[in-house]
């Protein structure tokens, strides 16, 4: 490296100073988005942030271990008794020393500190020392739950480790599901339901969940990707290697349809679709795709043309058809164009959220983009921890998809730049 | 017309067929059918009733369009400038040869592909006002932050910032365009006494002025059909005080929550016509600066 300082005054390994600047602040909104994902609902929204998802562990005297919620100083020293009659009966309360003495508890009303309401025996469970903290039972499913149990205990029965919530990701897809969130419902019970649609039978609602997302946007994926491959291809044939007189105007239209604006398509398409019967089904999503995309033309075109003639005049004198040509030797030459435009077609449905937004009207064949947004809108702007959970679970196949497929990625993209 | 020439024709049309077929359905007739009902009383429930220029007339008079047409605007200039400045910024420290670039081109490209929906989710909760770390950040500098998505004076501007985040495929882009830039030409330019910024100047970037130019088309095209993002941050609304209310979410509304499909398409003829006009004068102008010398 410093033999190489001729060009600039400075050496070139101080480029990895903004560099690196520059790369933190692109990766920080997805470590966060994961680190939030795992962390449980008390770290979510402190300020500073935290970034070590952390948990406080207890452990009993009877050796039992649990997660439970950050201490909190008790202060001064309590007493923790259960009125054993009145409307509280049974619900354990903690008071002043001086309001519990010889199994006597006098209840206080709320407003002053000096009237007393009311006098109930009540049973003593706990002294509880001013340097005593209060924590409560942790997890995913019971932050609502009234019945977490709630302990005062000595601090130093208290340790703080890494505590990684993957419970958020089995809420999430709990809540992703169209049935109400109810945690008692378990996620092998919801998933069984989705994948054996007879054990609902007899139900009158049916049971939409997480997976119908993922098979509807598969499917849509999987149609269109076949449907404008082919298609596509056929056409950039067409346009590429065949003398006929509408080539290049057809070619000239093909890429001012890139143009159009969807806005512009998607009432009368709507209004279409509508008159078809397609609406709420998957049909407007794929359907489409396999008359072929100008994008995926554009791209296949490109390389077509650089395939030697030569190579289809000698099969054209040894009497091979059009046809036979297109499959026989530029489609197997074509094999990587023909990923790109796949890969690119998958991605686009992946993503795609207005098109499932007009036309898709019954949450069975809702797609994962159009799920995540349901229950985005649904949660109102809470439980970060499970929205960040449900993204990473919207995010991660498209992370790991381009850490499979990278080379094809980055050279498809930069193709279209160049010739454009 | 010799046998060739018509075996040529009729294969040439049989290849082309399915995307013939697709033309005409999915883009001719519905582009056809947008301008006959912007001229319609249509609500999809019954059939359209010829009003005339009617939605025109209304357009015109509609604040919220105007409203609405000045956010696209601003975002669409924002991120586009944004955008491009960041891309070309990160595709020149790439371009230098330093090691680690399949590394940070990685990092860079990743965000990109970020699908909107999470994008949006996700950067709701960067840009909270409360316990959002974009805040936290700027606390720590001892900024107090704005509330961001919350305030009408920065709602834009946060959608604009998360546009920039997924620079990273116009990166590819130019630094695909980079690398094509003669290296005789730099060569030249040194021996002749040239500075790095001389070089970026009156080499690099001259030689990637179409890239740069399909950088721009593709962003105002994008910009002006920003939607998602404002539907899922403000729940459809455009809130705060109707500042993220972007053209074709004002559309939307208008479509498919008042049901008045004539009016809407009316807005999206006027939303072609902007996009198409703005191509136009774009491509006239930057023709006097685009180099095609390839």
């Amino acid at each position: 490296m410093t033999g190489k300082r001729k060009r600039t005054g400075w050496p070139r390994a101080f480029l990895h100073v903004p560099l690196g600047v520059l790369a933190m602040a692109f990766l920080t909104p997805l470590a966060w988005l994961v680190v939030s994902s795992l962390e449980p609902r008390e770290q979510i929204g402190k300020v500073p942030p935290e970034w070590l998802p952390r948990g406080y562990e207890l452990t009993l005297t009877s050796g039992e271990r649990l997660w439970v919620t950050p201490p909190e100083r008790v202060g001064t020293e309590r007493v923790l008794v259960v009125p054993l009659a009145g409307a509280k009966s049974g619900i354990p309360v903690l008071v002043s020393p001086d309001d519990f003495s010889n199994g006597e508890l006098l209840l206080r009303t709320p407003q002053s500190a000096t009237s007393v309401k009311e006098r109930l025996p009540a049973k003593l469970i706990q002294r509880v020392p001013g340097y005593f903290v209060s924590v409560s039972e942790s997890s995913a499913a019971n932050y609502a739950n009234q019945t977490a149990r709630r302990f005062y205990v000595d601090a130093r029965q208290i340790s703080s480790r890494i505590r990684l919530l993957f419970a958020n990701y089995e809420q999430a897809i709990l809540a992703l599901s169209t049935e109400t969130h109810d945690p008692s419902i378990s996620l092998g019970t919801l998933l069984g339901k989705s994948l054996l649609p007879w054990t609902g039978r007899g139900d009158t609602s049916r049971t939409v969940t997480f997976l119908s997302y993922l098979a509807n946007t598969l499917t849509v994926a999987l149609l269109g990707m076949l449907g404008t491959v082919f298609s596509s291809a056929l056409a950039a044939y067409g346009l590429s290697r065949i003398d006929w007189p509408g080539r290049k105007p057809l070619f000239a239209v093909t890429l001012a349809t890139m143009m159009v604006p969807f806005p512009v398509l998607m009432i009368p398409l709507y209004s279409l679709f509508r008159s078809l019967g397609w609406l709420g089904t998957l049909a407007p999503l794929w359907v489409p795709a396999c008359c072929g995309g100008a994008f995926n033309i554009f791209l296949l075109r490109q390389f077509f043309a650089t395939i030697p003639r030569e190579l289809s005049e000698a099969a054209r004198l040894d009497g091979a058809s059009e046809i036979a040509i297109f499959f026989r030797i530029i489609l197997p030459l074509a094999k990587p164009v023909l990923a790109t435009v796949a890969l690119f077609h998958f991605l686009y449905v992946w993503n795609d959220f207005l098109g499932p937004l007009i036309f898709l009207t019954d949450p069975d064949t809702f797609t994962m983009a159009l799920g995540l947004q349901q229950y985005q809108s649904q949660s109102g702007g809470s439980e970060w921890q499970f929205l960040m959970a449900a993204s990473v679970l919207l995010v991660a196949p498209v992370v790991v998809l381009f850490f499979l497929t990278q080379k094809t990625f980055i050279r498809g993209i930069a193709t279209t730049g160049i010739k454009g | 017309m010799t046998p060739l020439e018509q075996r040529n024709l009729k294969m040439g049309l049989l290849f082309c067929a399915p995307w013939l077929i697709g033309i005409v359905t999915f883009l001719l007739y519905p582009i056809a059918s947008a301008l006959i009902y912007s001229l319609c009383d249509y609500s999809v429930l019954l059939p359209p009733v010829y009003i005339g220029a009617e939605n025109y007339r209304e357009l015109f008079t509609d604040p919220l369009v105007y409203k609405s047409l000045w956010n696209s605007v601003v975002y669409a200039t924002g991120s586009v400038l944004l955008s491009s400045l960041v891309s070309l910024s990160l595709a020149l420290l790439l371009n230098t040869k330093v090691r680690g670039l399949a590394f940070y081109r990685t990092i860079f490209f990743l965000p990109s592909l970020m699908p909107v929906v999470a994008g949006s989710v996700l950067f709701m909760w960067l840009f909270n006002g409360q316990s959002g770390l974009i805040n936290a950040f700027l606390a720590m500098l001892g900024v107090s932050g704005p509330a961001w998505l919350a305030d009408p004076r920065f709602a834009k501007l946060a959608m604009i910032l998360m546009a920039s985040w997924g620079s990273g495929h116009a990166m590819v882009i130019v630094l695909a365009g980079l690398q094509d830039v003669p290296t005789a030409l730099h060569e030249a330019a040194i021996i002749d006494g040239a500075t790095y910024w001389d070089r970026l100047w009156h080499v690099t970037l001259p030689m990637l002025s179409p890239v740069l130019y399909f950088n721009v088309i593709m962003g105002i095209i994008g910009g002006f059909q920003v939607f998602t993002q404002a539907f899922i941050m403000t729940d459809a609304t455009g809130s705060p005080e109707r500042s993220t209310l972007f053209f074709v979410l004002h559309l939307f509304n208008v479509a498919f929550q008042d049901l008045r499909m004539g009016y809407a398409c009316a807005l999206a003829c006027v939303l072609f016509l902007i996009i198409l006009s703005l191509t136009w004068v774009l491509t006239k102008v930057s023709a006097r600066f685009i180099v095609y010398d390839r």
